[in-house]
């Protein structure tokens, strides 16, 4: 009787036991947890995001080791080309048929509020780790989506407050004629207005553009003292370029302030005609030891620095995997209440919190482009010249996110 | 609006250097068009790669060849260029266009279309989106001061070689007994080979030609734009609206829609930049409804 109880329990924690990694993994739906990227793969962002962004994810699910909960993590990444049918229609096969969970990048904010609403409907979370409209905040907001870095209204808030302080009061906006364009020029001009600046004229340019020279004399004949470039990509470094030819913006009185600029942009354009810039960003890869770290991996398998959107992706991806963890499931909704509750503290993101309309709040940094003569190495490329919290830089919640009222 | 005569001045030389390019990019598909009846489609991508030559040359060839030191001057660029972009062009002539010609227009546009596809594809692969720069000659380096504004040297330069080279080759066209036989190849190419003249290898170097201004515009491009894999295709549209406007086929009328063009798109981003592009397309668009032919094309 004694030996039946014995072999009888022995068996059944053996049952137990072998019961456990499957107990663990029916949380996980289709028993994979499978994260997708999707962004521009050959036109003109896949710099700063690309396969780049594909390569920061797999860093993070390396961290991980692999598996999340007993669950085996997959990644998967395809080309949008910044199309919001072609990102629809991708995001719609990969939800219904490619057991994706969750999608990050998004370097064009129409594609990132496509598949926002598709994911809304499908029960899966979505990270906007590139895409920067305020409407993913604002009245498109969705409680299953997070805006993992920035928006329009931060990376001109930080930039604006900066050289406002330093008393540059008068603005001439350079503006790419299109939704991007006009967004980062309103949120900038708001912040200026708001500080007592003034704006004294625009130009809005054809996007893209190619000589820029016109728009650059007529901002300088202004007599503004801060030339603001709402634009981004191959404007913004024309821009800057052909400013340069015609010695515009290289006194104390003018200053030229790229209001979204990307390390691979100052990479083109040299430090040469890059020098003294001010820009926002929300990660420098050599602002201290825990950003080299993450950076440096990255260089291993990239052979070049990651961006700051690219970062964003790792912190993305990683964040995702953790509250995965921490809510036991991958069911959207669980995991979306556990993400709010987490401090988001790593290599990328710091002091960071979601709020509940899906922006993540958290400390930016203040950037000055180097001198040549002081850049030590290739991407060695700014002075942090502060750190911004995230509370002075992030827009306050709006009233147009219904998320917000409740 | 009002505007002071110092900005306006301003404004006019910057429309000018733009006219330039046009002039140059718009001159080479006329020609092209002109005696090989193909719609080139590729001068874009080959304007592209030839400022990406230019740059390899001038910043990445010596380290890449083990010398750090070693690089090709711009002037020497300014020959070498071209000549291998031509090179490349009359392959893909010899190759792949001569094959259409007894075909419809259509075609020889559609694979001129997709070669440049490809070469785009393959710059950007090879070298990124963002693109990459390098400084004029030292000599060129720095502004003259013109009174009314501070004009970079290297513009002017830019300006004075490139109505240099469109007055040369319209010389070339118009004037020379060489231009008269290429103009009666068009013409009748029988005939001409009747004669004992080589149409064949005629046509070869002169698309040659067509792609070596291009290649010229390239290389002087780069130091003012950025060189990206797009650069080519952004231009192209413009350029084609000003051969169109000029006449297809014209290098005259080419030559003098692309800088007067260049004059009214600068204007246009004084007055009202929004439409600086499109202007372009409105005087194209009122001119074909005008005269079909272009301002400077012939009737037929």
């Amino acid at each position: 009787m004694q030996k039946r109880l014995i072999t009888g329990a022995f068996g059944l924690s053996l049952a137990a036991l072998t019961a456990l990694p499957s107990l663990a993994a029916d949380k996980i739906s289709d028993d994979v947890v499978k994260i997708g990227i999707l962004n521009d793969l050959s036109g003109i962002y896949s710099d700063f995001t690309g396969k780049g962004s594909a390569v920061a994810a797999q860093i993070a699910i390396d961290e991980m080791g692999g598996k999340v909960l007993g669950a085996p993590i997959e990644l998967i990444a395809a080309d949008h080309q910044n199309k919001p049918d072609i990102a629809a229609n991708l995001a719609r096969e990969w939800f219904d048929q490619g057991k994706v969970d969750m999608i990050a990048d998004f370097p064009t904010s129409s594609t990132a509020l496509a598949v926002m609403e598709i994911a809304k409907q499908k029960n899966r979370v979505t990270m906007l780790s590139a895409g920067v409209a305020m409407a993913a905040i604002t009245d498109k907001c969705s409680p299953l989506n997070a805006q993992w870095m920035v928006n329009t209204y931060a990376l001109a808030a930080g930039t604006a407050k900066a050289l406002l302080k330093e008393g540059k009061k008068s603005w001439y906006f350079v503006t790419a004629d299109y939704t991007f364009g006009h967004s980062l020029e309103k949120d900038a001009a708001a912040v200026v207005e708001a500080d007592g600046g003034k704006v004294l004229g625009t130009s809005r340019h054809p996007f893209p553009g190619g000589d820029f020279s016109s728009f650059m004399l007529k901002a300088q004949a202004s007599g503004a003292q801060v030339i603001a470039l709402a634009n981004a990509g191959s404007d913004t470094i024309n821009s800057i370029k052909q400013a340069a030819e015609y010695g515009i913006g290289r006194t104390d009185k003018q200053v030229i302030a790229p209001l979204l600029a990307y390390i691979t942009d100052v990479k083109s354009l040299g430090l040469a005609k890059a020098q003294d810039m001010y820009l926002t960003e929300a990660f420098y890869w050599d602002y201290d030891d825990r950003s080299r770290a993450f950076a440096e991996k990255y260089f291993a398998k990239m052979n070049r620095m990651p961006s700051a959107s690219q970062a964003a992706v790792y912190s993305a991806t990683l964040s995702y995997l953790k509250a995965i963890e921490g809510a036991g499931t991958d069911e959207a909704g669980a995991v979306m209440a556990k993400l709010r509750t987490m401090t988001i503290d790593d290599a990328v993101i710091r002091n960071g919190h979601l709020r509940v309309d899906g922006a993540l709040v958290h400390d930016m940094l203040l950037l000055q482009v180097k001198k040549p003569a002081e850049s030590k190495r290739d991407w060695d490329f700014y002075n942090v010249k502060a750190v911004l919290k995230g509370e002075d830089v992030f827009p306050k919640p709006s009233d147009a996110c219904p998320l917000n009222k409740s | 609006m009002t505007i002071s005569l110092q900005a306006f001045m301003a404004q006019l030389t910057i429309g000018l250097i733009g006219g330039c390019f046009y002039a140059m990019l718009s001159m080479g598909l006329a020609i092209i068009f002109g005696l090989l009846n193909i719609i080139n489609f590729t001068h874009g991508a080959q304007f592209m790669m030839a400022a990406f030559l230019a740059w390899i040359g001038l910043t990445q060839l010596g380290p890449w060849l083990g010398y750090p030191n070693f690089q090709i001057s711009f002037w020497a660029a300014l020959i070498i260029v071209p000549f291998c972009v031509a090179v490349i062009g009359m392959a893909i002539e010899r190759l792949l266009l001569r094959r259409l010609y007894q075909l419809d227009h259509l075609y020889g546009l559609l694979l001129t279309f997709g070669v440049a596809l490809v070469m785009e594809g393959g710059f950007r692969h090879a070298f990124g989106v963002s693109g990459q720069g390098y400084e004029p000659p030292e000599l060129l380096q720095g502004p003259f001061d013109v009174g009314f504004m501070l004009l970079p040297k290297y513009r002017i330069f830019v300006v004075a070689a490139s109505l240099l080279i469109c007055f040369g080759t319209w010389y070339l066209f118009e004037r020379t007994k060489l231009g008269a036989y290429l103009r009666a190849g068009t013409e009748n190419p029988r005939l001409l080979q009747a004669f004992g003249i080589n149409v064949p290898v005629m046509i070869t170097l002169t698309y040659g030609f067509g792609v070596a201004l291009a290649g010229i515009a390239g290389v002087l491009a780069a130091p003012i734009m950025q060189i990206t894999p797009l650069m080519g295709g952004n231009l192209l549209n413009i350029v084609f609206a000003v051969v169109v406007i000029g006449g297809l086929g014209s290098i005259l009328g080419s030559m003098i829609t692309g800088l007067s063009l260049g004059l009214i798109e600068g204007l246009t981003k004084v007055f009202y930049p929004e439409a600086s592009t499109v202007v372009v397309f409105v005087i194209m668009a009122l001119v074909l409804l005008v005269r079909p032919a272009g301002l400077f094309g012939r009737e037929v």
